[in-house]
């Protein structure tokens, strides 16, 4: 997957292998520009025209997404395949009313029309806990709190009864209160649903409460991928291991110096030829600057990129 | 508990001055309409009667939610935001009224560190002058060799190559422009620094680093920090006492280890038990017990303690009744009425 730039052609997101099961939720984490919204665009083919997949595939219910027609994506997105954006407050129209946009995936993709589509939008509402439903409905988005305006969010991402849900660090901008309100209701109804989330975020604390497994995404490539228990327990790879004792809480006792991960991450248009990592890894041998560590199993459901440092 | 013992603990408290206190400190913003004759119809109580204390040396921390008035609060203590009552006093003095030279010889003592590194440093400036230009408006420099080297001096105290000193801000990470941020308030050498959400701008990696910079920067100048934050993983690292806001006023004050370990508030505790912790173990044996609704607009906040609508061990006189700041233990104050 990359960009072209005008310095030439920037790989953003480099071999990733993912699988998500009915009812499962996986966590992509990473910090800023390591590729994981790339990564969840590139599945719903969403990323701007300078974008391009350049290998792979992406097997959904038997079919490959990657070599789809724009009209045959198009009845996968919103239908079968839901997103859910970051700004709640971007990504709804703020001149249509509520109803209206709740309605809009179940005219589009059941061929309702107004009348019968109300009754189910008004369900819908009820489903994320909005009260008043009937009401709200006339409502125009700059009524909602940011908090609602995600529930509205949720509610048109479940309209169609997807089968895969997939949520782009949907509670950053939301307080914390409010953001444990929502991610409960998204994990309940993706469980009740069985359908499969992929959660991305840049909050280890989030990832450890909702998530089933975890990918940790550094410059473009997963460089661990296991169960959420696993990876908290025995990180493997040394930027995970970096990231965890930087957390406060996790790296010791409070007043006490953290450790941190020294540098900063790599630009992806001039990135090292070896492991990307390798840089800033106190464990870097000869190696790591020659090639490409592959994501290699270390455990049962447990894989790192990393050519071992024992 | 009676009027003597809270007479008791404030004459405890008094003995030695901190080196800020506040008292009753009111920000309302007023809501006009009418567009020929505007006048007052309501006002927003961003800060609604807080009075706190900060001693020399220690890390006071304010956390709450957006709109709560901490950040409100922090430039208010700055005098950058005209306060509708209370006083601020900085080792005693009253400078809740300091207009001109008074106000300048006061900011010279109490620095801030803003949030976004991205928009709080100009963009066609050098670091020299980012850095430098608090000694200028106060007029701390004789020259510019000297100059030069009092900023290659800051820069080199917060962890910057001094050879940085003629790029531009684009130039530098998030973390970078931080410690720029950072030595620019120290330009002046401050008693207090107020730091108003300075971490949450940065990736965790990187966040780490800036908090060990910070708590290095406090053992060596002996600085004094207030600290603005809304996440409490940080805070419980870095602090030496907390203060929880609602809706403009503070719910409950306590040293770190009290306020984490045994929150007493219901709504410190709802706070706490929002914040998802970084270990999935812990996370399953968490009993679920979420916090219903959403902070309500100051503009009409809740009769009696702000709180009730959400308080799941809400009583009848809550809802008229508005609970006071008492002092529960030496180092813990709650407003609610459970403990009245």
């Amino acid at each position: 997957m990359s960009f072209r730039t005008d310095s030439g052609s920037v790989q953003a997101v480099d071999s990733v292998s993912l699988t998500v099961d009915a009812g499962e939720t996986l966590a992509i984490v990473g910090e800023s520009g390591s590729g994981k919204s790339v990564t969840a665009l590139s599945i719903l083919r969403l990323l701007a025209d300078t974008a391009s997949i350049d290998r792979g595939t992406i097997h959904f219910e038997g079919q490959n997404l990657a070599e789809l027609s724009e009209s045959d994506i198009r009845a996968i997105r919103g239908n079968r395949i839901a997103m859910i954006f970051q700004e709640p407050m971007s990504s709804l129209n703020p001149v249509l009313t509520i109803g209206a946009q709740v309605a809009e995936p179940i005219r589009i993709h059941r061929g309702l029309n107004k009348k019968a589509a109300r009754q189910q939008v008004v369900e819908l509402l009820r489903r994320v806990s909005i009260p008043d439903a009937e009401l709200r409905l006339h409502d125009y988005p700059h009524h909602f709190s940011g908090g609602m305006r995600q529930r509205v969010m949720i509610a048109m991402a479940l309209a169609c009864e997807p089968n895969l849900i997939i949520a782009d660090e949907p509670t950053t901008a939301l307080d914390v209160t409010v953001q444990a309100q929502i991610l409960a209701l998204l994990k309940n109804v993706t469980k009740a649903e069985r359908s499969g989330l992929i959660l991305i975020t840049h909050d280890l604390g989030v990832v450890a409460r909702y998530a089933d497994k975890v990918a940790v995404m550094y410059a473009g490539r997963i460089v661990e991928l296991a169960s959420a228990r696993d990876l908290y327990k025995n990180p493997q790879h040394p930027y995970t291991q970096g990231l965890m004792a930087s957390i406060p809480g996790l790296g010791g006792a409070p007043g006490s110096r953290l450790s941190s991960i020294a540098g900063q991450p790599p630009n992806l248009d001039n990135l090292p030829p070896g492991c990307a990592f390798a840089p800033r890894c106190q464990y870097a041998r000869e190696c790591c600057s020659e090639s490409k560590p592959a994501l290699q199993s270390v455990a049962e459901n447990h894989q790192r990129a990393c050519f071992g440092y024992e | 508990m009676s009027e003597i013992q809270q007479q008791q603990h404030s004459a405890a408290v008094v003995h030695s001055e901190p080196l800020l206190r506040v008292e009753n400190l009111k920000v309302h913003f007023p809501v006009n309409e009418g567009i020929f004759m505007p006048r007052q119809v309501a006002a927003i109580k961003a800060v609604d009667g807080i009075s706190l204390e900060i001693n020399a040396g220690e890390t006071f921390s304010i956390v709450g939610e957006s709109g709560c008035g901490k950040s409100t609060t922090a430039l208010a203590l700055l005098r950058m935001q005209a306060l509708t009552a209370g006083s601020i006093f900085f080792k005693g003095e009253d400078i809740s009224h300091y207009q001109g030279s008074e106000l300048r010889a006061i900011r010279h003592r109490i620095q801030m560190i803003y949030q976004d590194p991205y928009s709080s440093l100009d963009p066609r400036m050098k670091v020299l002058d980012l850095i430098g230009e608090p000694l200028v408006v106060h007029s701390l420099t004789a020259n510019k060799e000297q100059y030069i080297k009092r900023v290659q001096e800051l820069m080199d105290m917060v962890g910057l190559r001094p050879e940085m000193i003629d790029r531009y801000p684009h130039e530098f990470s998030g973390g970078q422009r931080q410690r720029i941020g950072i030595a620019r308030a120290l330009a002046l050498s401050p008693e207090l620094l107020i730091c108003d959400e300075p971490v949450s701008a940065l990736d965790v990696s990187i966040q780490a680093q800036v908090v060990n910079l910070l708590m290095d920067l406090q053992q060596r100048l002996g600085l004094t920090y207030l600290f603005i934050a809304h996440d409490l993983s940080v805070v419980r690292h870095i602090s030496t006492r907390v203060a929880v806001m609602y809706l403009g006023k503070i719910v409950e004050v306590a040293s770190r280890d009290e306020l984490f370990d045994n929150p007493r508030h219901p709504y410190t505790k709802a706070l706490l038990n929002a914040v998802p912790l970084p270990d999935p173990e812990l996370e399953a044996a968490r009993e679920d017990n979420l916090i219903v609704g959403e902070v309500p607009s100051a503009r009409n906040p809740p009769s009696g303690c702000r709180f009730h609508p959400r308080c799941d061990q809400a009583m009848a006189q809550c809802s008229s009744r508005e609970p006071q700041l008492v002092a529960l233990t030496e180092s813990r104050q709650v407003s609610c009425h459970l403990f009245n």
